[in-house]
């Protein structure tokens, strides 16, 4: 059974320790990456996930990445990092280069789970756009309301969000519950509404492709 | 009215000015106004009031959010309390005349709406006695350009908080050169995901990594630029 979002957030999820290549992962993909493994029976990927909240301190992912690659490189094959730029600002591309590993493509997961191609393409119609995940929506208040204070200070929604026209949650799944909650993320940060379904996008595409990686002799 | 409420207009002008440091601290907006109109009716000038009041208690915000005791919302508010001083304070400024450090032209770069740092150092640009064209958001190199033809500032500053947008810097400074216009101004460029290796790759002066820094580092840029001259 996958951890709860708050497990997530603030501790990740441990490897199991079985499997010949290793994801390691933000957290805010645990549940996406455990059911592609689920789908596709990828039972030689094994998943460690970093703590989700590094996304509020994105400057400390490649330090968490380094670390966790040293402390599981001798248990597997081959460790593939599921991690974009996030904010990095090309530091994790860079640590991954430097470490030997592989990592999924994309600025962050808005882009890729759209498919990054799809997502580049329509960034002059939607830069003024706000993106949700499922997990974000799921977390909302965790990684957005309490983080910029809105909780304690609503009068900053607009020096945060008065540039932004809409959110637009990009849905993973079709889950009604969701959808609502993150109609209710839009009307809080007063912006349109629009869910677009994605599906895993190129998560999918990159993991089929690790998946298929052939063992070491 | 609570026994210990302090009333602003019984204080020194020592205590005073403590007492806004640690109202600018606390984002109280009505007390940083009230502390300014005080402090003009007992005759400081507006530039002292700007710089030992206001730039002097925000320096001690920006030092603890360097320092990761303040957190951006915290930030935010001192900002908007400064923000509401200096309203105040600026046709006082104009009329009473203060020492002009230079002038910046900023922005952030196009297809970027994030404003909040480039607001920020606007504003500690301002208070540090710097003239600002504000350009906003989502610049194309020809506003930059523009901006830089009609203003001929010291300084161009860029922001961008995407790693989408933040190479949109390089097409600015990139079209400067080949204009024969980058060695006419200062570049300064900053954001989140920004670093200093990015910023010398992309053929920018420097990288500011927050207000604080970006005053001090456009104070050493133009007095460099100054003593070029000179010399």
């Amino acid at each position: 059974m996958p951890p709860d979002d708050a497990t997530l957030s603030d501790a990740g999820l441990p490897a199991i320790g079985s499997g010949r290549i290793l994801l390691i992962a933000c957290g805010a993909l645990a549940h996406e990456i455990l059911a592609l493994k689920r789908l596709n029976d990828w039972t030689h990927l094994d998943l460690q996930c970093l703590p989700a909240n590094l996304h509020l301190w994105p400057d400390r992912i490649p330090a968490a990445v380094e670390q966790a690659v040293a402390s599981h490189r001798a248990g597997y094959d081959d460790i593939f990092i599921v991690y974009a730029d996030c904010g990095t600002g090309g530091l994790l591309q860079a640590k991954c280069a430097e470490l030997g590993v592989q990592m999924i493509e994309g600025p962050h997961c808005y882009s890729f789970f759209e498919g990054n191609a799809a997502f580049a393409a329509k960034a002059d119609d939607e830069f003024t756009a706000f993106y949700l995940t499922d997990f974000l929506v799921r977390q909302f208040d965790a990684f957005v309301w309490r983080p910029m204070g809105l909780d304690r200070h609503p009068e900053l929604r607009e020096m945060y969000f008065g540039n932004y026209t809409k959110l637009i949650y990009q849905a993973q799944t079709d889950d009604p519950a969701l959808d609502a909650k993150a109609m209710d993320c839009a009307h809080r940060l007063n912006l349109a509404y629009q869910r677009r379904f994605t599906g895993y996008g190129d998560l999918a595409t990159a993991l089929t492709q690790v998946a298929a990686a052939p063992a070491a002799p | 009215m609570a026994d210990d409420e302090i009333i602003l207009a019984d204080l020194s002008d020592d205590e005073l000015v403590l007492q806004m440091h640690d109202d600018l601290y606390d984002g109280l907006k009505e007390e940083i106004e009230d502390g300014v109109n005080i402090l003009i009716k007992r005759g400081w000038t507006p530039y002292d009031v700007l710089t030992r009041a206001l730039v002097a208690g925000m320096t001690i915000v920006g030092n603890d959010f360097r320092d990761g005791i303040l957190f951006v919302p915290e930030v935010l508010l001192s900002a908007n309390a400064m923000k509401s001083g200096m309203f105040i304070l600026k046709p006082l400024l104009v009329e009473t005349g203060a020492p002009r450090m230079g002038k910046m032209v900023i922005g952030t770069v196009k297809g970027d709406i994030h404003d909040i740092g480039k607001n920020l150092v606007a504003m500690m640009m301002e208070g540090a006695g710097f003239e600002v064209l504000d350009l906003g958001i989502n610049n194309s190199v020809e506003k930059y350009l523009d901006a830089l033809e009609a203003e001929k500032p010291d300084i161009l500053g860029m922001s961008a908080l995407l790693t989408t947008t933040m190479p949109y810097m390089k097409v600015v400074i990139d079209t400067m050169k080949e204009k024969g216009l980058r060695d006419d101004y200062i570049v300064l460029v900053g954001g989140a995901p920004l670093n200093e290796e990015f910023g010398r790759a992309i053929g920018a002066d420097a990288y500011c990594r927050d207000a604080a820094v970006a005053v001090e580092t456009a104070k050493a840029w133009v007095a460099r630029k100054h003593n070029q001259l000179s010399a």
